[in-house]
């Protein structure tokens, strides 16, 4: 496969802004951060959660729950991917039956990775609410599923990976697009 | 990721990676076992066989429950009760349950070597739990997960294997899986009971229990097979108990911190004395659980990937 980045969507400055300005949304659709608990999805939306939750922390001064979630277990396309995901541990330090959750990934795409989050969230409990948490939506859905708080919409072609980098995995924080050869599936991470 | 094999026959032919990757994948299984729904899709519409030839309690209920955790059906051919009472041979049994479409079998039989002729005659994947007195991988794999669980790693750890090293297939399986993670392995038994040869798997033989146990990190104890005992191997039970039964005595020889394993069923004052077997250092409960979360791990592993590189969003 060839690929080429094309463009840089976003730098270190834009995402700091993009998830500050987030944190004060899902304070203001909570009317606080009473029952809230941040619910990352392996790997990326486990550092994007706790940097919200950094900024909530900031704003209103109070600790919100940090879960991680790992949906490997849930995927719907294990038999025909390889090679195989590890599982790993999924880790949230509070009961979340009544909580609003709100569940946090990079890239929202064809909806499969929020959908296998759902039915994984759905057997550690009954939620009061669960809100959804992407930095980059970049359409293409097949279920119908939407975010409720986006960082930046970009539409792509089917033909181009999104590529959110993170310090805490990637050592710098940019989101990039690279273009390929083939349709491709926005990569597992 | 994912073992690159259509069967787990032993850990004779796993590489520390693969046992590494088996140990890890336990771990978030284990997790799955205290939730209040005890259950994942992942094996949904696959059917795990269970066909046992020798007797078992918690090896097959594992085994089903591990398959059920995960979301596969599963069935369990009673060899009692089935056509091989009629004379069927294991080759047509095989077959028919194959045919049926069964994606995975564990088989028990008491021939060694049994898991092996198996995984050549049929296209599932087979996994061994436990043939004659080659390998029961799923017992050491469960007995390492529960060390590295409690002592972190397996680096310079001195395990005892304690007991009828001749007949037991979990011995073997434990000295594999343990010597190539980096454990120094010392078995101890009477020099009936003690295979020939079996220093040349890289172990230290032992013929008196207190010598085996000085400064040992753990102990695992096993089962006296009775059953297979009918030889002259040993004089009397009690007489085995007086110089091998791990006893308050004896426990005492090793680290006070020991773990003390045993594979159960327990033959209670035989070769563990029974305050032992209920002491605070006795692990034989949770190596139960951690039986099921590595029955998870392997069904997980052993599922069969694509070629392609790509996922979800």
């Amino acid at each position: 496969m060839v690929t080429k980045t094309k463009a840089e969507i976003m730098d270190e400055d834009r995402i700091r802004r993009t998830i500050i300005r987030i944190a004060h949304e899902v304070i203001e659709r909570n009317r606080g951060v009473k029952d809230l608990v941040l619910v990352g999805i392996r790997r990326r939306g486990v550092p994007l959660a706790e940097r919200i939750g950094r900024g909530i922390q900031e704003i209103e001064g109070e600790r919100v729950p940090i879960g991680i979630l790992d949906i490997t277990l849930y995927r719907d396309d294990l038999t025909t991917i390889g090679p195989q995901p590890m599982v790993q541990q999924t880790k949230i330090p509070v009961d979340i039956t009544g909580k609003t959750i709100v569940l946090v990934d990079d890239v929202l795409y064809t909806g499969r990775t929020v959908r296998a989050a759902l039915d994984a969230l759905m057997d550690l409990g009954r939620p009061k609410k669960i809100l959804l948490a992407v930095l980059i939506d970049r359409g293409h859905r097949e279920l119908p599923i939407r975010a409720d708080f986006v960082g930046r919409n970009v539409p792509t072609s089917k033909r181009e990976i999104v590529h959110v980098k993170l310090k805490e995995i990637d050592g710098e924080d940019r989101v990039i697009i690279e273009e390929t050869n083939r349709l491709f599936n926005q990569p597992y991470n | 990721m994912g073992l690159n094999r259509k069967d787990v026959l032993g850990l004779q032919e796993l590489t520390a990676e693969e046992i590494q990757l088996i140990l890890d994948t336990a771990v978030p299984m284990k997790d799955i076992l205290s939730r209040e729904i005890k259950k994942v899709p992942t094996l949904r519409g696959k059917v795990v066989a269970t066909l046992f030839y020798e007797p078992s309690t918690r090896t097959r209920m594992s085994f089903e429950l591990a398959a059920k955790y995960m979301g596969a059906d599963t069935m369990s051919l009673a060899v009692a009760t089935s056509s091989v009472q009629k004379g069927e041979s294991f080759r047509d049994t095989a077959q028919t349950i194959e045919s049926m479409g069964v994606d995975t079998v564990i088989l028990r039989h008491s021939v060694s070597g049994s898991a092996q002729y198996l995984a050549k005659i049929v296209k599932a994947s087979v996994i061994n739990g436990g043939d004659g007195t080659r390998e029961h991988p799923t017992q050491a794999l469960l007995d390492m997960f529960t060390i590295r669980e409690k002592r972190g790693s397996f680096a310079g750890m001195k395990v005892v294997i304690l007991g009828d090293i001749l007949h037991s297939r979990v011995a073997r399986s434990n000295i594999w899986g343990l010597t190539k993670m980096g454990a120094e392995v010392r078995v101890v038994g009477p020099p009936t009971l003690m295979p020939p040869e079996i220093d040349k798997l890289g172990v230290k033989v032992y013929y008196q229990a207190e010598d085996a146990l000085e400064g040992a990190d753990v102990i695992n104890v096993l089962r006296l097979q009775l059953e297979r005992q009918q030889k002259g191997l040993f004089p009397t039970v009690r007489e085995y108990h007086q110089l091998y039964g791990l006893t308050p005595a004896r426990l005492k020889l090793a680290r006070p911190d020991a773990l003390v394993l045993h594979p159960g069923p327990m033959n209670r004052g035989v070769e563990i004395a029974p305050e032992v077997a209920d002491s605070p250092q006795s692990t034989i409960v949770e190596q139960v659980a951690n039986g099921v979360a590595i029955r998870m791990a392997l069904l997980y592993l052993l599922m069969e990937g694509g070629s392609s590189s790509e996922g979800i969003s």
